[in-house]
């Protein structure tokens, strides 16, 4: 049976933003969906020509490699300097980073919080998997109480290690952030509103309402030693406990 | 130095509060609005340096300073900056150390400029100023090598520099939009290829050839642009080699050893990288002595020795913690290597 293809409408494609590259994430892994929600926003709100991707260090560190638009490592930790630093010499850039719980919310605590502070017109994509992934698996500030990591093999301590730092909160209570929300991608409707969520965080950054983040809870089956399908679960069941979804600031 | 750099087309500035250096970035408060630039006071000197990152990346001259314990934090940065070909100006106004040290002059700031500092195989031109008029200049040489060759650069200064006054001439401002075009920088992938601004080659081939590139790159620095000053060179017996403020208290000390019939000369190498070794090395078979002095316990002598080896005696002589030595010191010291 020959089918006619004039017919069909096109619902779905790779987003033209993207390249050709392969990701480099492992199979299973929920970074794949965010890079396609972001690539698609890209999409969406026409902005390609003018989007600086700030790739962070970690698991997407070779994220400018992946899009149509310009692109910049930063060193771990420092994405959210550079991106202040690419912003205020040409505010016509839509500028977002990209980074990890270790990038964010450990070695770039300072960066991460002040700009934010300073009501940085730039877009923060804060991707929490609780665990240092690239490096293979280490406690990350994110880490939940009683996880085992490599470096803390029989689970985190709070007396010795803290508890998980919930950086959104910590950042909620400065005046100027825009925009702050946490989000989870363990269904389909959550992924929905993950994408709606980063479509209005760049919103805020084209309307120049200045500094938005979005946490997006993802899994990481590689180094949580799961199946994909049961660190979905487990996102599902445990992770939203210690993170509750939902927004924390909308100055919008 | 600021105005220099404004006259030079700089356009972005980050920068941290310490001592002796804040008079650069109080002026860039208020001078880099009134010219359309970006000013910002950073949480740190690590976020100023990769704030400098960013601009540079998109195609701004930018310009950071600091002094010594905040360049040290910097260097990570830097780093980054070399590994990713952007250029940068950075003025270190060293004060005493190492650690916390003092906020009088020093130099021992000098092999973390010229040999690194930060990890990895990368090089940084440094200028040496011995005055204000030469702080402008050397500014603003800066913003041109760093451009033409895509290094950062260090104007290393210290804090006498940094606390003087001096009447001056500066240059004339330049037109940011009068620059040569930046085609690497981020401007927005718009009618063409996006352009990437990284220092992450995970190939090992790959890294060894952008290495290998660069390090030519290092190569054709040091056969065009290195600058230094002969004083009284001709005929002496013994020359002092002294940059920085050390060079200037030296040119007196020249006058007064001429005036007593000692041929005193004077060699003030202006780039400390590229060190000008031919030129001491050249020196070296007219001369006996060669003394180094330096506010440091002797970290330009290494060079001067690698360049000399044995055909001259190469003493020195160094004061530490903030001191620095007087004409009559430095003469004194001369005196003690002419028979």
């Amino acid at each position: 049976m020959s089918v006619n293809t004039d017919d069909m409408v096109r619902v779905f494609e790779r987003p033209r933003c993207l390249t050709d590259a392969q990701f480099t994430y492992c199979p299973g892994c929920q970074h794949g969906i965010v890079t396609r929600i972001i690539a698609q926003t890209i999409d969406e709100l026409g902005i390609q020509e003018r989007t600086v991707v700030v790739a962070p260090v970690g698991c997407s560190v070779s994220m400018y490699e992946w899009f149509r638009c310009d692109g910049i490592q930063a060193a771990h930790g420092r994405a959210c300097a550079v991106a202040t630093g690419i912003k205020r010499v040409n505010p016509n850039l839509i500028v977002f980073t990209y980074q990890g719980d270790g990038d964010l919310a450990a070695i770039g605590t300072a960066e991460s919080i002040h700009a934010a502070n300073r009501g940085e017109n730039i877009t923060v994509i804060f991707i929490n998997n609780q665990i240092y992934g690239m490096t293979g698996g280490q406690m990350a500030p994110t880490t939940l109480i009683g996880q085992r990591a490599t470096s803390c093999p029989d689970g985190r301590r709070a007396q010795v290690a803290g508890y998980p730092i919930h950086f959104a909160e910590m950042i909620a209570q400065l005046e100027a952030p825009v925009y702050i929300t946490r989000h989870a991608l363990y269904d389909q409707k959550r992924i929905m509103a993950a994408s709606r969520a980063i479509k209005k965080a760049f919103q805020c950054q084209i309307e120049g309402k200045g500094y938005s983040l979005v946490e997006i809870l993802t899994n990481c089956p590689t180094n949580w030693h799961m199946s994909p399908i049961d660190s979905n679960s487990h996102l599902m069941n445990e992770v939203v406990k210690a993170f509750p979804l939902g927004d924390l600031v909308d100055r919008s | 130095m600021a105005e220099a750099a404004i006259c030079a087309g700089c356009r972005a500035y980050f920068g941290y509060p310490i001592t002796p250096q804040n008079e650069l970035l109080e002026y860039m408060s208020a001078r880099m609005p009134a010219v359309g630039g970006a000013f910002v006071q950073a949480e740190s000197e690590v976020a100023a340096i990769n704030m400098c990152y960013g601009a540079s990346a998109a195609g701004v001259r930018t310009m950071t300073s600091s002094s010594s314990p905040g360049i040290s934090l910097k260097m990570e940065g830097i780093s980054y900056l070399a590994a990713a070909d952007l250029p940068c100006v950075v003025v270190n106004v060293a004060r005493g150390g190492p650690g916390l040290g003092n906020i009088a002059p020093c130099q021992g700031d000098y092999f973390q400029a010229t040999k690194g500092g930060g990890h990895g195989d990368y090089r940084m031109i440094v200028l040496g100023p011995a005055t204000i008029a030469e702080a402008i200049e050397l500014v603003t040489l800066g913003f041109d090598l760093a451009d033409k060759y895509r290094v950062a650069v260090m104007v290393l200064s210290d804090g006498m520099l940094g606390q003087m006054m001096e009447p001056v001439v500066l240059p004339e401002p330049v037109d940011p939009a009068s620059l040569p075009t930046k085609p690497w920088a981020l401007t927005g992938a718009k009618g063409r290829h996006p352009n990437a601004v990284t220092s992450f080659a995970m190939d090992p081939v790959d890294l060894n050839r952008i290495n290998t590139q660069r390090q030519g790159r290092y190569r054709q620095i040091e056969e065009k642009e290195t600058r230094y000053r002969e004083t009284e060179t001709s005929d002496a017996t013994i020359v002092i080699v002294a940059y920085g403020t050390v060079a200037r208290i030296a040119r007196t000390t020249v006058k007064m050893a001429r005036s007593q019939g000692i041929k005193l000369g004077l060699v003030q190498p202006i780039t400390l990288w590229p060190f000008p070794s031919a030129a001491l090395r050249s020196l070296s078979s007219r001369v006996n002595t060669i003394l180094t002095v330096e506010l440091s316990a002797g970290q330009m002598v290494e060079d001067v020795r690698l360049a000399v080896g044995d055909r001259a005696k190469t003493p020195f002589y160094g004061q530490l913690g903030g001191l620095v030595p007087t004409p009559m010191d430095i003469l004194n010291e001369v005196k003690r290597h002419v028979s």
